[in-house]
């Protein structure tokens, strides 16, 4: 039951894959990317629970903050400004 | 006061974190958010004082029933029209103005705005907010200002101001 | 009782995960995709943090699963709040079904900071 969770979560970041490959312009594409960092989230909390050890969860909120700092550099780079803005 | 209300909040997530009570813990805990304290107390809310008072509490709850509901209808809107064939979608940019005066409700305005049917918050310019609309059916401002932010903006001026 | 809830709460989070996924595929124009995507997948993976609390309650599971939540929130939000911004200024425009643009207005007489 938790393994066709875990495959059917790998198989929606391959759908941000697609569009990662497709995306006309640079924001699309970061657009998935961010996606497809809280999708692993989601994968870390399954594993977390499969496997019994509760510091995955740890590594999950390590990875949302991380996309979320990777995300906002971005937006600024898009913005044309700097970062202390 | 903005110092020591920063201070309880990180010890209060670190004891989240952490999940067990015993001294060297503890010790630790107050250290690192006395620490973190130091060096970005600074940058927290102003005026914490409001929050001392219970009925911004009862509100809160209020508000958060409200906006796990606003949520889960916000994501079958968005369900149906991505699988319906035909995408019923009218997107446009409309503007919105906000008379919340504290700079945090405005910020929570605008993350609520992003969660809610349909809508996404672009930019805060004064009191003036810019959101991306999915499916802009009116024109008219009065009517659609009170679609988009009415919802939360009474109950937030209840918590914040 | 628990595990009915657990496993309910699941199936609903990879639901609303797989609508946020098609969305990204299927809509026109950056705007669109990121309503659909930071919505449904937000949303999502909160049901599968909010699994783990309805099974082990406030123990060690719950508690860091319950942290994830605010913390998901928050971020996503800001994150959308910005790539819209920065996807704005760096010349985007509306997909050409759009029926009304704001913001173009605002943009021109903003005050140039520097």
């Amino acid at each position: 039951m938790m393994n066709i969770a875990l495959y059917l979560l790998i198989a929606f970041c391959l759908l941000c894959l697609i569009r990662i490959i497709l995306g006309p312009t640079v924001a699309d594409r970061v657009v998935a990317i961010d996606i497809m960092g809280i999708l692993v989230v989601g994968i870390c909390i399954l594993l977390a629970e499969k496997t019994g050890r509760s510091f995955l969860i740890d590594v999950g909120m390590a990875w949302i903050i991380l996309s979320f700092i990777g995300t906002l550099t971005m937006a600024k780079y898009l913005e044309n400004k700097k970062l202390n803005e | 006061m903005k110092y020591i209300a920063y201070f309880i909040l990180c010890l209060i997530i670190w004891f989240l974190l952490t999940a067990r009570i015993y001294l060297e813990n503890i010790v630790a805990g107050i250290l690192v958010s006395g620490i973190t304290t130091l060096f970005f107390g600074r940058y927290f809310i102003e005026g914490v004082g409001k929050f001392l008072e219970p009925k911004r509490y009862f509100w809160l709850l209020v508000y958060l029933i409200m906006f796990i509901w606003e949520c889960i209808k916000a994501n079958f809107d968005v369900a149906y029209r991505v699988l319906h064939p035909a995408m019923p979608i009218r997107p446009g940019i409309v503007k919105v103005n906000v008379t919340i005066r504290s700079e945090f409700g405005k910020a929570i305005l605008a993350n609520s705005i992003t969660m809610t049917p349909g809508t996404i918050s672009v930019d805060l310019i004064g009191d003036t907010l810019y959101v991306h609309w999915i499916n802009v059916f009116t024109d008219d401002p009065g009517k659609y200002s009170r679609i988009v932010s009415g919802r939360f903006e009474n109950l937030l001026k209840k918590i914040f101001d | 009782m628990s595990d009915i809830l657990f496993y309910l709460l699941i199936g609903t989070g990879i639901l609303f995960d797989l609508f946020g996924c098609i969305g990204l595929l299927r809509l026109p124009d950056v705007y669109n995709r990121l309503q659909s995507a930071t919505k449904c997948v937000t949303l999502g993976t909160c049901c599968i943090a909010a699994s783990l609390l309805a099974r082990y309650g406030l123990a060690d599971f719950g508690l860091k699963a319950l942290l994830i939540i605010p913390l998901l929130f928050f971020t996503s939000t800001v994150a959308a709040h910005a790539l819209a911004r920065g996807s704005y200024k760096a010349g985007i425009r509306l997909w050409k079904g759009s029926v009304k643009d704001d913001y173009s207005k605002a943009e021109a007489n903003e005050p140039v900071k520097e």
